[in-house]
C-alpha cells in the first residue's frame, strides 16, 4: 500500500497544466469574452438602476399581473420588493437580476439548440449526457477556480459558473420534451406534407413547449442559487453582503440578504410559472 | 382509372431488408424471418388496385398488415420492393423511388389521411387544426381560416372552431380530423381506423356521414378496418389480409358469398348479411322449382302456385285464397305490402328488404328480370344466409319441397 500512497498519479497536476496552457495560449480568446460579457452586464446594471426604483418597481408589477391576472401575486410582487428597497439592497438585487437573466439567456440560447440536437442524434446524446451529469454533479467551488483564473476576478467567472451550472436544466428539458413528442402528432405532420423545418416549427417545438418551459424556469432558479457563490469570485450582487456577513459574523445583515435572496427567488418563480399549470400551487 | 396501383409490394421493418427479402423469396414465414433476422414483415407480396372513386377498405385482424400497407401509400412506411404508383394528375409517382420534394408534394396536395387516434394538434384550436395541412404548404392565414370554416362546415362543428380538441368528445374530434383531410381537398383520402376509438353509436353514425359525404366528393378511398360489418357497410371493394398478405379481393358480396379460405369464411360467419346480401345470391333458382301447365309451384304443402305467361307472373293462389301479384322497388315504400300479396320484385334486392316483403306479405317472394321470374325467396334461403350456409355447397336446390 506504501507503494500506492508514494506513487501519486499527478491528475491535479494535469488539469493545472491544462490550464496554464490555455492561459497561456487563449488568453486574448478568453480576455474578448471577458470584455464583452462584463461590458453587457454592467450596461445593463447601468440601464436598469437609471431607472427610478418606483418606475422598476411598477414595470414588474404591470408584468406579473399581464401574465397571470392574479391581485395576490401583484400585491406580494409590489410589497417585495418595497421591502427589498427598504432595506437597502436596491443596487445589488439589481445587480443580481441582471447577472440572473444573463446567465439564464445565454443558457437558453445554446441549450435549446442542443437540447433539439440532442433528440434528434442519438450519438449527440449519449456523448451529451456524462458531460451534462459531471456540470451538475461537480463541486461548483471546483471548476470556480479554472473560471477564475482564465477570466479574472469579476462578474465574467461567476457568470460562466453560473452557466454551466444552470444550461442542464434547459438541454435535458428541452431534449425530453422532443423526444416526447407522440410519434402520431410526428405523422399527421409529416402526413400533412410539412417539411423538416415545419415539423420542428410546427410540430415538435410547440408539443415540447411546456417541457421547455419548465426548463427555463429551472434555470432561471439555478442561476439565482448561484449568487452567494458568484459573490466569491467578486461578482456583484445580493451574495457580496451575504459573504461579508459570514466573514464578520454578522447575523443582521446576513438575515437581510439572504431574505432579499429570498424574495427576489419568489417573484421570479412565481411570475415564470405558466399559468394555469399544475406546478402553480 | 386505377388510382392507386401496388404491385408486388413488400414492406419490411428493419435493418437488413436484402437479407430478409431474399428469406421471403424461399418461403419463410414471418416468425422465421423475425427470428434469423431481426426484420418484421409488414407487407409481403401485395397487388392491388383501387380506382378513382372507390372506397377499397383493408380488412384484417391487428398485425394483419393493413396499416402497414395503407402506410406505404403516404409513405409514412417506405416500400422495400416492389412498385406502388399514385396518379397524380396526368403523371404517376412511383413511391417505391420518389425523392423528398416529390413525396412532400403528394403528401400536400394528392393525399391525405385521418388517423385512429386522431392526431390533433392539442396547442391549436379547433379551426387552426383543420388548417394545419394548408400552414404546411405556406397558405396565407385568412385563405386558411377561409377553407378550414368550409369543411368544419361540411362535418357540423362550425360553432366549435374556437374551442381546443381535448374539449370536444371522440366523435367530435374525428370529424375534426376528417375536416382537416378534407381541407387538402386531395383526391386520395387514407383513413387508418378512423372509427375503431369510438363508441358504436356514434361509429354508426360517422360510417353513415362518410358515406353520404363520399357520395358528394366521390375520393378515392383507402379504408383499413378490423371490423368485417364496418368493411361490408362502407366498402366498394374490400382487401382481406393475413400475415402481410392480401388474401382475398373483391366486392363485398363476393367476399360474403365466396370466402376464399377458412380465415376469411371465421370472418364471415360472424357479420350480418342483410346488408351485403341480394337476392340473385340467395334464390332459389327457377329452374329449380316444379313448373307445370305454366303454373309454378311455390310451396307444395300450402299448395302455393303462380300462373306464368311467357314468364310473367299473371296470377297467384294459396290453397283456394287469390293472392295479389304486387309488383315493387327499393324506391317504394314497404307500408303498402299487406298480408296475401305475392311481392314481385327485382334481384338486386337487398336482403333487408326481400325478409321485410317476406314478412309482411307472409308470402315468399317472387324476384323477376324483364318480366321474366328468374327465382324466388323463401324462408329456407333466408335462413342459409343467416346462418351463413350459403357459401357451402349444399344447394338450395331441394327447394321448399318439403
Amino acid at each position: 500500500m506504501d507503494w500506492l500512497t508514494d506513487h501519486k498519479l499527478p491528475l491535479g497536476d494535469w488539469m493545472e497544466a491544462f490550464v496554464d496552457w490555455l492561459t497561456w495560449n487563449a488568453a486574448g480568446f478568453f480576455d474578448a469574452i471577458a470584455i464583452s460579457l462584463e461590458w453587457v452586464i454592467l450596461s445593463l446594471v447601468d440601464v436598469f438602476l437609471w431607472f427610478p426604483s418606483w418606475a422598476l418597481i411598477a414595470l414588474v408589477a404591470a408584468m406579473a399581473w399581464a401574465l397571470h391576472r392574479k391581485l395576490s401575486l401583484t400585491i406580494f410582487t409590489v410589497a417585495a420588493l418595497l421591502l427589498i428597497l427598504n432595506m437597502g439592497y436596491w443596487t445589488e438585487m439589481v445587480q443580481t437580476l441582471v447577472l440572473v437573466l444573463t446567465a439564464t439567456s445565454l443558457s437558453v440560447l445554446i441549450g435549446i439548440p442542443v437540447g433539439i440536437l440532442a433528440a434528434h442524434k442519438r450519438w449527440v446524446y449519449t456523448l451529451l449526457r456524462p458531460i451534462l451529469d459531471l456540470m451538475q454533479t461537480i463541486p461548483t467551488f471546483v471548476y470556480l477556480i479554472p473560471t477564475l483564473v482564465l477570466f479574472g476576478l469579476g462578474v465574467v467567472p461567476g457568470l460562466i459558473s453560473t452557466i454551466i451550472f444552470a444550461i442542464a436544466a434547459p438541454i435535458r428539458l428541452t431534449y425530453l420534451g422532443i423526444s416526447r413528442v407522440p410519434e402520431e402528432l410526428l405523422e399527421a405532420g409529416k402526413a400533412f406534407g410539412a417539411s423538416n423545418s415545419k415539423l420542428l416549427y410546427k410540430v415538435e417545438l410547440p408539443a415540447a413547449m411546456p417541457s421547455i418551459m419548465a426548463g427555463v424556469t429551472q434555470c432561471i432558479m439555478l442561476s439565482l442559487s448561484m449568487v452567494v457563490i458568484a459573490a466569491l469570485v467578486g461578482a456583484d450582487g445580493l451574495g457580496k453582503p451575504v459573504i461579508r456577513a459570514l466573514n464578520t459574523v454578522n447575523i443582521s445583515q446576513g438575515f437581510e440578504a439572504g431574505l432579499a435572496i429570498v424574495l427576489v427567488a419568489i417573484i421570479l418563480d412565481r411570475i415564470c410559472k405558466k399559468p394555469g399549470s399544475k406546478e402553480e400551487i | 382509372m386505377a388510382a392507386v396501383e401496388i404491385k408486388d409490394l413488400d414492406v419490411v421493418f428493419g435493418n437488413n431488408q436484402a437479407q430478409t427479402l431474399s428469406l421471403i423469396d424461399q418461403g419463410l414465414s414471418r416468425q422465421e424471418i423475425l427470428e434469423k433476422t431481426g426484420d418484421v414483415v409488414g407487407v409481403q407480396g401485395a397487388s392491388l388496385s383501387v380506382n378513382e372513386g372507390e372506397i377499397c377498405v383493408l380488412m384484417g385482424l391487428s398485425g394483419s398488415g393493413k396499416s402497414s400497407l395503407l402506410r406505404a401509400v403516404n409513405g409514412l412506411n417506405q416500400v422495400s420492393r416492389g412498385s406502388l404508383e399514385v396518379q397524380d394528375g396526368d403523371a404517376r409517382v412511383d413511391l417505391a423511388n420518389c425523392n423528398a420534394q416529390t413525396l412532400r408534394h403528394l403528401r400536400s396536395k394528392r393525399i391525405s389521411m385521418v388517423f385512429q387516434k386522431f392526431a390533433l394538434m392539442p396547442w391549436l384550436s379547433v379551426v387552426d387544426n383543420v388548417a394545419f395541412g394548408l400552414e404546411m404548404q405556406n397558405v396565407g392565414k385568412k385563405e386558411r381560416r377561409r377553407r378550414a370554416l368550409e369543411k368544419l362546415e361540411m362535418v357540423g362543428l362550425s360553432e366549435w372552431q374556437d374551442k381546443f380538441p381535448h374539449e370536444l368528445s371522440g366523435g367530435m374530434q374525428q370529424r375534426v380530423g376528417l375536416a382537416r383531410a378534407f381541407t387538402m381537398d386531395s383526391d386520395i383520402l387514407l383513413m387508418d381506423e378512423p372509427f375503431s376509438a369510438l363508441d358504436p353509436l356514434i361509429r354508426a353514425q360517422l360510417q353513415d356521414e362518410l358515406i353520404e359525404l363520399q357520395e358528394r366528393m366521390k375520393k378515392t378511398i383507402l379504408f383499413v378496418s378490423h371490423d368485417l360489418d364496418e368493411a361490408l357497410k362502407i366498402g366498394s371493394h374490400i382487401a382481406i389480409m393475413e400475415s402481410a398478405r392480401i388474401i382475398q379481393h373483391g366486392k363485398p358480396e363476393d367476399i360474403v358469398l365466396n370466402p376464399s379460405n377458412a380465415y376469411v369464411e371465421d370472418f364471415v360467419a360472424h357479420t350480418n348479411p342483410l346488408n351485403v346480401l341480394r337476392g340473385r345470391s340467395l334464390m332459389t333458382d327457377v329452374s329449380d322449382m316444379a313448373l307445370s301447365n305454366n303454373s309454378l309451384t311455390l310451396n307444395a304443402r300450402e299448395n302455393s302456385q303462380v300462373q306464368l305467361e311467357s314468364g310473367r307472373p299473371i296470377s297467384a293462389t294459396r290453397g283456394e285464397v287469390a293472392l295479389a301479384v304486387t309488383p315493387w322497388n327499393e324506391s317504394e315504400s314497404l307500408d303498402k305490402v299487406a298480408e296475401n300479396m305475392l311481392m314481385v320484385t327485382t334481384p338486386e334486392v337487398s336482403m333487408r328488404n326481400a325478409i321485410e316483403l317476406r314478412y309482411r306479405s307472409g308470402q315468399p317472394v317472387l324476384l323477376a328480370e324483364d318480366n321474366k321470374v328468374v327465382g324466388m325467396l323463401s324462408d329456407r334461403d333466408f335462413y342459409h344466409a343467416l346462418l351463413g350456409k350459403h357459401f357451402t355447397q349444399d344447394s338450395n336446390s331441394e327447394a321448399d319441397a318439403a
